[in-house]
């Protein structure tokens, strides 16, 4: 059990891919302009990677090492492909909305980049574990980005979650600030760097607060 | 030596192979099993577009079979040829559902849906794709605000050329200040459009369905 919670913690916080890894920037810069968007994609790339961490995982001793980037790209291509095709089919409004970014989450190096530094080593079950906390992960940052550059940039939360779960969620959209008249550089791709920056330094100031404390909690006793 | 070399030459691109192979037959079998609902939802997803601009029972023909293909011209801006849907009402010519262009917006070209009924009138206009600034040029969509919406009803008889322009250029539109390019751009390609329609009106209707 504590191989998983490892590997949690890593996709979630340590190794989180948006904030620390900082693979896959192509996407979550693109599509971050609101909470909806953030998450819809984010949760897309939790599915592809979890399944291609498996799909690897499952055929690694069949792949000699002179071929696995192909053959992992290959794998991650059609999944991604097939994936499209059956939300383009029985999910026909979600694919409205989220469309255009499936095909990017092929770019997304962070899914080739699991499926090469874990999955090709690991068991089955621990390798799809890892690429849905990496994605949950990636999810979690996009939808925070997504929120901020949102609020910021035209004073709603959640805006456009009709479009996800059908009319009858319009009301969950949230508007924060009444009349407002937004601030477009939050939404043009600006926005994304600054709000990311952001995002990072205060993680790393976190860390830094959490290290110097249990720093201090070991250095005290010594002096009592 | 050189037979190792060879035989696991042999052996990995074999394996590639195999991999393709299975690769390519699941996509392809994926592809078969969901062919016919997306074609089945795409048309759908045409059709309510099609019903937002049109008249509730103007048509009795079914929409999207009943096309003619525009070769490119300047009045609709498109280079390559483009499907318009004609609706009919027990045979006679009702409305016909134009695709036209904007080629000078902002952020490039804007695709617009321009539903002309027969009389010239237009029944409603909607933009299909743009690349205009969100949250400045952007509220051309209906998603965005009811501008698109001042087209409703307008034609080349009731209004003078004169008028087709936006109020900052002498003419009848509303416009937002700080986008004043972007409904200029959408106000002359609609004008255009009625202009196709007047000239090309029996040939549009006239035609075979290819």
């Amino acid at each position: 059990m504590n191989e998983y919670l490892e590997i949690a913690k890593n996709g979630l916080w340590k190794q989180n891919t948006g904030l620390v890894q900082l693979l896959g920037m192509c996407p979550l810069l693109a599509v971050s302009s609101s909470v909806v968007n953030g998450a819809s994609l984010g949760i897309a790339t939790l599915t592809v990677m979890a399944l291609s961490n498996l799909s690897v995982s499952l055929i690694r001793n069949l792949v000699p090492s002179e071929i696995r980037i192909p053959v992992f790209i290959l794998i991650i291509a059609s999944l991604v492909t097939i994936i499209q095709l059956v939300m383009k089919a029985y999910l026909h409004s979600l694919y409205l909305v989220l469309g255009i970014f499936i095909p990017l989450i092929v770019t997304n190096c962070i899914v080739l980049a699991r499926t090469e530094a874990f999955a090709s080593k690991q068991q089955a079950l621990p390798s799809c574990f890892d690429g849905a906390m990496m994605g949950l992960g990636l999810t979690l940052v996009l939808s925070v980005l997504g929120g901020m550059r949102e609020l910021a940039g035209k004073g709603t939360l959640l805006s456009g979650i009709d479009l996800v779960f059908g009319e009858s969620a319009k009301s969950f959209a949230l508007t924060v600030i009444p009349d407002y008249h937004g601030f477009l550089l939050a939404i043009l791709p600006p926005g994304a760097f600054i709000g990311l920056g952001m995002l990072i330094a205060m993680k790393n100031h976190m860390d830094a607060r959490a290290q110097s404390a249990a720093e201090g909690a070991a250095i005290l006793p010594q002096h009592a | 030596m050189k037979k190792g070399i060879f035989r696991t030459s042999l052996r990995t691109s074999f394996i590639m192979v195999a991999f393709v192979l299975f690769t390519t037959a699941l996509l392809a079998l994926t592809y078969d099993k969901t062919h016919d609902l997306i074609t089945r939802s795409e048309e759908e997803e045409k059709l309510a577009l099609f019903n937002e601009v049109l008249p509730q029972g103007i048509s009795d023909n079914d929409l999207l079979r009943d096309t003619v293909e525009i070769a490119p011209n300047d009045l609709i801006g498109n280079t390559s040829p483009v499907t318009a849907y004609r609706a009919r009402l027990g045979g006679k010519p009702a409305a016909v559902l134009l695709e036209a262009i904007a080629p000078d917006g902002y952020g490039g070209k804007i695709v617009l849906l321009i539903a002309i009924l027969a009389n010239g009138e237009i029944s409603g206009v909607r933009v299909i794709s743009h690349n205009e600034t969100p949250g400045l040029g952007d509220y051309i969509e209906i998603a965005k605000s009811q501008w698109i919406k001042a087209f409703d009803h307008a034609s080349l008889a009731f209004m003078p050329s004169n008028a087709w322009h936006v109020k900052k250029d002498g003419g009848r539109f509303d416009y937002m200040t700080g986008a004043t390019i972007t409904p200029r751009a959408v106000v002359k390609a609609v004008h255009k459009a009625l202009e196709y329609f007047a000239r090309n009106k029996e040939t549009l209707f006239a035609k075979e369905t290819k």
